[in-house]
Order: C-alpha cells, then structure tokens, then sequence
C-alpha cells in the first residue's frame, strides 16, 4: 500500500482518538483513554477485519461475496444456539461449550459459503444477486429459528430464552498476559482475527495454493491451460471466505455480548467490503481499513462515557444516531477513490465458461 | 430458430404476446411453485402442518372481501418499491436503498402532513394530499440522487453506498423519531411522529375497508413507468445504458446523467412508497416500519422480470403472503418469519433458473437478465 493510504488512515485514526482524549481529559488521565479507545478499537474491528479476509478469498479467485452479511448473521445464530445447546441440553461446561459453539458458526459459515459457490460458480448465477439471495435468506432463517427455537412453547428450550453460557473471557485471564496493556482487554477471537491476516498474507503471497488462487481470479483462462482447476480453486476459496465470515459471525454471540438479536450485524459485513476494496484486495490493507471504522464505532462508544463532558457547542456529538454515522459516512468517501483508487482481481464476478 | 420466428409471424400478434407472456411467466410460476414445497419441508421438519399452514395463508390472504383488500394494502408500497429496483435494473444499476429511500420518503412526508398545520398553513386536501405525497417523492430521489452521483463521478459502487444510505437513514430517522419529530403525546412511548392532518390523507375507496386510493395510484404508476421505458428517448438511452454502456457512449448518450436520472427515478419511486404509507395507511412513520422494504423489492423486481405488470403481479404475490402470514400463523403457530424463507427462496430460484429448468426439463431458453458487473462499474 502506497504512503498516501496509509497516511490517510493514521490521520483519521489519530483524529477520531483526539476528539475523545479533547472530552475525556478533564476526567481520565491521557494514556488511560488512549488505551481504552485502542482496545476498544481492535476489538470491534474484528467482525470487520475478518469480514474483509473473508470477501479477500472469495474474491482473489475471482467470486465477489457480497453475501458476507448474511453469512456472518446466520453463524452468529447458529453458533449461540450451539453454545446454549451443549451448556443447557448436553450440561457442557461454559468453556467448551462456548468453543463448540464457535466450531458451529465457523461451519455454518462454511454452508453459506459452498451454497453461494454452487450458485456463482456451478449455475453462474449473477454474483451480487447471489449474495443478495444468501442476505435475504440469512434474515428469513435467522429470524424463523430464533423464534421457532426460543420462543414457541413446544420447543426444546420451552418457550424461554435460556441462560446463555457467556461471552469467550479476556487473555487477560492468562497470569503471564494479564499485565500487558491493550493486549489483555482483548479476547481470543479479535487475536485470532490479527493471527489470521498474517496467515492469510503468508498463504497468498507465499504459497502455490495462493498463487493459483490468485491466477484464477486475474486469469482463469490461463490458470485453465496450464493445468489448474478453476471450479475447484474457486470452490475452496469461497468455502474459506465463507469459514471466516462464520468466525465474524461467531464474534457478534459468542465474544462481544452473550445474546442474539435480528438483524444484529448492522451492515458491518457490508463495511467490510469497503475495508476490503480500500485495502486493495490484500490482507494487511483490509486490516489496517478495518482499524479505522473500528475506530470511527469505538468513538461512539467512548464518547457515551463523556457524555456529560460534551461542550454545548459540540452537542451533535451528544446524540449515539449522529456519532453513529461515522462508519457508513467514511465507507462512501472512501469509495469514491479519492484517496487513491484500488483495481479489483481481474475476473472478480465473471463466471468461467470453458 | 427459423421455425420459431416462422411460426410467431404467422399467427395473430395478440395470441403470439400471450404465448410469450406464458412463456415468461412458466419459469417465474416454477419457482414460486418449488419454493412453496421446499418451504413446506422446512414448515414439516420445524413440526408443523406445511398443508394446514398453506390452506392458512390463502384463507388469510383471500379467503373474504376484507381479506382481498388487506392483500392490496400490503401489495401497494411492493409495486412502488418494487418498480423503483426494477427501473434501476433496467438501467444497469442495483438499488439495495430502496429500504432508506422508502423511510426517507415517509419521513419528510410525514413532516410536511403534520408540520405545515402547526406553522399555521390550511391548505385544502386538493393541494395538501399531492404536496405531502411529492413531498416523499423528492426526498426519496435525494436520497437515491447521492449514491447516483458517487457512482456517475467516481465510479463508487452503488451497492455498497445505497446499503450504506440506508444504515444513514436509519440513524437520522432514529435520531429524528426519538428527538425533534417525536409524539409528544403523553401516552406515547414509541419513536413515531405526531399524525399528518385530516387534510393531508389518502382516503379509502369503499367504506369499511382498509383498500385506498394508493394501490389504484401504484397501478397508475406502474403504466407510467412502463410507458418511461418502453416509448420514451429518454427509456430507451436507460435501457441502452443497462444493456451496453459502451455502445451507448458511442451512440453519443450521456452516460453519466443517465446513470443520476436512473437513481432518481428510482429513489423518486421508493420514496413513493413510503409517502404513500404514510399519507393512505398509517397517517405517521413509526420507527422499524420500513425494515425489509428494500429486499423484498429486490425479491419482487426479479420475479416480475423487471418488468412493471410482473412487479405489480409478484408484489400481490408477496403481499398475499405477508397479510395471510397472520392468519396462518394463528391457526397453525407456525412464526410468520417462514415467509420470509420462502420468498428467499423463491428470490433463489429467480436467479438461479438453471435449477428449475434442470427440475422441470425445460428447453425454452430466454434471453440472460443483464444485471450487474463486477466492482469495475
């Protein structure tokens, strides 16, 4: 990534972290806000940084995944119920019942992932309206099951939301971790994620699998003839796409809070396309976009702890819907290239017809 | 192929349109019919009776006169909302705002219905119900103008910057239904906005009925924008830009305003939807009325074929749905939610008609739906 992006992501990021230490000083020493806003920050980038990995895969080998906010919702649901189910039905302690619960989401992310795989790459459907399908019948089954499930009498749990076993605890649980600033307010999903663009960098730029992944999506024709399989590379990168959604999903119930609500990922597997175009369509990019919406949501929820230390002449920033704007504001202006535009894989959304 | 094209010249032209129209429609009718069995087996896995579930729905949806008339109501903001993502489509453009458009719409109509009596302007319903409705309207084609002009100038894609209007629109609209607009109403807990003034309604056509103006109106409109596209420069230089936005620009079209005049038209129309809820139905906007307008209408878009008479059809459809959903889910205590499933489904085997022409051995073949392209724009 060129300096000018990279600039442009400091700049708001130190921006948006000034106009919480500017309200919060008169209360809280300087360094406490910062490392407040910057666990806070990384932290609810995750779905978004996993989102973005996860639209990078599909993507790269030339499938555009806009279905990804669909897929993270329907893992967020499945993953919860799988974590209530072991702990309430099967008595499982709260840990590994909440581990299981995050296998669940990463495989019903997988599901959504070889569905939206069959529907672009074996019956070429149009992929934006493939993903669409996957959006809306993420909302139709979510919203079935939760109330089929939770809120019918005759269902296994009997007609009640039971106690949910909890939320992944912080590392800094571990003795050696706990006095490590940032690091120990984190919990082991948002690590996983900051483990996984490195992993992904590794894997796409360093191996054959991503090297042919990588010419499926610039030129499937070429990867074609010399030897490799463009349906069987695409399936596998969509099914990944779809396995790293399913862990942003699992994020929403299993790590931020212990319960489930329609519609609860608000946009943000949406967002994460954005992170994913301004970071160029490479790991290290999508991250480093996913830090700076993550920064934009931390400063709404900074600032609510001010909220009585808001100068009158800055009372827009009082209201939560208005701060709220943020992330959705920054997506569009980053869209319109202004900071540098970014070129997409050159086959992302064409079938391949042999 | 000759055969064919023989065979259509001979015959009279009104029988050779009803043939196509059955031929369009076999495909659509398919998957409506696949999608109700698939989401049969998931009412009979979930432990319901998929059979007493659908006999629910039709007797909810048109088992009596009141019935038929709340089908109408429902189906009126479908065909505007609808009409607004298919005229995108036609235009090469795929507006997921319509949601945001559509609460917009009734935002700024709702502040017009209620606001203007309290400024103390009277005016007669004979102005005050069209002020109020374009009211919507225009703040509908803003909305949908913004993304327009961001894709026409930068390339940014209208996907992501409709979806990202809509998460604006809820903002502000929750902003503004919990602040300045709310009910003052001491017995109102809600984020909703006073009720617009007598002047300012759509009224009913029968007493006793809940049927409106509105939905003859959507079918007016629904004409109109079939006579945009089809008989119209300007529907045809839309059309042409969906199609071939190269040979367009060769032909000397302006690409680029016609891509703003296309979000406009469509916003206009989403935004009609919510106006026309607000000033025919419910006389206000309420928070969380608007949620799943927008994919519904991407649903109904594509099952009418992007053209208005299959969006007025597969808007009734839908609307049957959601208005018989309650009555099936009294009798049988099946969640309404499974109509969402199925018209997911339903939007599944739209897109993916290789699927049903797979099950039902079909060899007529149409001509692709052109749709959308990649991020390049």
């Amino acid at each position: 990534m060129e300096w000018k992006r990279f600039g442009f992501i400091a700049f708001i990021i130190v921006a948006l972290f000034s106009i919480v230490v500017l309200i919060g000083q008169a209360r809280d020493p300087i360094p406490t806000i910062i490392i407040s806003m910057a666990a806070t920050t990384i932290s609810v980038a995750t779905p978004l940084t996993l989102g973005a990995l996860s639209g990078v895969f599909s993507e790269r080998a030339g499938v555009v995944n806009i279905g990804i906010e669909g897929m993270m919702l329907t893992s967020a649901f499945f993953g919860w119920f799988g974590a209530i189910y072991f702990n309430t039905i099967l008595k499982f302690e709260a840990m590994p019942s909440l581990i299981l619960g995050v296998v669940i989401a990463v495989l019903a992310g997988a599901l959504m992932g070889l569905l939206h795989a069959a529907l672009s790459i074996t019956f070429k459907v149009d992929q934006v309206i493939g993903g669409t399908v996957i959006n809306i019948l993420a909302i139709g089954i979510t919203g079935f099951f939760n109330r089929q499930l939770f809120f019918e009498k005759n269902s296994i749990f009997g007609g009640n939301v039971p106690h949910a076993p909890g939320t992944l605890p912080s590392v800094g649980q571990v003795p050696f971790l706990a006095n490590v600033p940032i690091l120990s307010n984190l919990q082991p999903i948002a690590i996983l994620a900051i483990v996984l663009v490195f992993i992904s960098t590794f894997v796409l730029f360093r191996t054959r699998w991503g090297l042919r992944t990588r010419a499926v999506g610039e030129h499937p024709r070429a990867a074609d003839t010399v030897g490799i399989n463009v349906s069987f590379m695409r399936y596998v990168n969509v099914i990944i796409s779809g396995c790293l959604a399913g862990l942003a999903g699992a994020y929403f119930t299993l790590e931020s809070v212990p319960s489930f609500e329609p519609l609860m990922t608000n946009g943000r597997g949406f967002i994460s396309l954005a992170a994913m175009i301004f970071g160029n369509w490479t790991p290290l990019g999508a991250w480093a976009a996913s830090l700076v919406f993550g920064a934009a949501q931390a400063l709404q929820i900074n600032l609510q702890f001010y909220r009585e230390l808001i100068p009158p002449s800055l009372s827009l920033l009082q209201y939560p819907y208005i701060v709220g704007l943020t992330p959705y504001i920054l997506t569009m202006l980053i869209l319109t290239g202004i900071i540098g535009r970014t070129v997409s894989p050159a086959a992302d959304g064409q079938p391949y017809e042999k | 192929m000759a055969e064919k094209e023989k065979t259509s010249s001979s015959q009279p032209r009104i029988s050779g349109w009803l043939r196509s129209g059955l031929n369009t429609m076999l495909v659509p009718a398919l998957a409506v019919l696949t999608a109700m069995i698939v989401g049969g087996i998931v009412i009979a896995l979930a432990g319901g009776n998929p059979f007493a579930a659908y006999a629910g729905l039709i007797e909810g949806s048109f088992g009596s006169l009141n019935a038929i008339s709340e089908t109408t109501v429902w189906a009126t903001p479908y065909i505007f909302a609808g009409l607004a993502v298919a005229f995108g489509f036609k235009g090469g453009l795929f507006n997921i705002g319509a949601e945001g458009q559509l609460a917009f719409g009734a935002v700024m109509a709702a502040l017009v219905g209620y606001g203007l009596p309290l400024m103390g302007v009277d005016l007669p319903a004979v102005v005050f119900v069209p002020l109020t409705v374009v009211a919507g309207i225009i703040a509908g084609g803003i909305w949908a103008a913004i993304p327009g002009w961001l894709k026409a100038k930068f390339g940014g894609h209208e996907v992501i910057n409709t979806i990202m209007m809509n998460y604006i629109a809820l903002n502000i609209t929750s902003y503004l239904l919990n602040g300045p607009m709310k009910d003052n109403n001491p017995l109102n807990v809600v984020a909703r906005t006073p009720l617009i003034a007598e002047s300012a309604r759509i009224s009913t056509v029968f007493p006793d009925y809940r049927f409106h103006w509105g939905f003859i109106l959507a079918l007016l409109v629904a004409v109109l924008i079939w006579f945009i596209l089809w008989k119209t420069t300007l529907g045809f230089e839309i059309r042409t830009v969906g199609t071939n936005p190269d040979a367009a620009r060769y032909a000397g079209v302006n690409v680029s305003n016609i891509i703003i005049i296309t979000m406009v038209i469509s916003g206009a129309l989403a935004g009609m939807a919510g106006s026309i809820e607000v000033t025919a139905l419910n006389y206000r906007h309420e928070l969380g009325f608007a949620v799943g307008y927008g994919f519904d209408a991407i649903a109904i878009a594509l099952l009418g074929k992007n053209h208005p008479a299959g969006v007025v059809l597969a808007s009734l459809l839908f609307g049957a749905m959601r208005n018989g959903a309650t009555r099936m889910q009294f009798n049988t205590q099946i969640p309404v939610d499974i109509i969402s499933i199925i018209q997911a489904l339903i939007l599944l085997f739209v897109a993916a008609d290789a699927i049903v022409r797979y099950i039902y051995h079909i060899r007529i073949q149409q001509d692709r739906l052109v749709l959308t392209r990649g991020w390049g724009g």
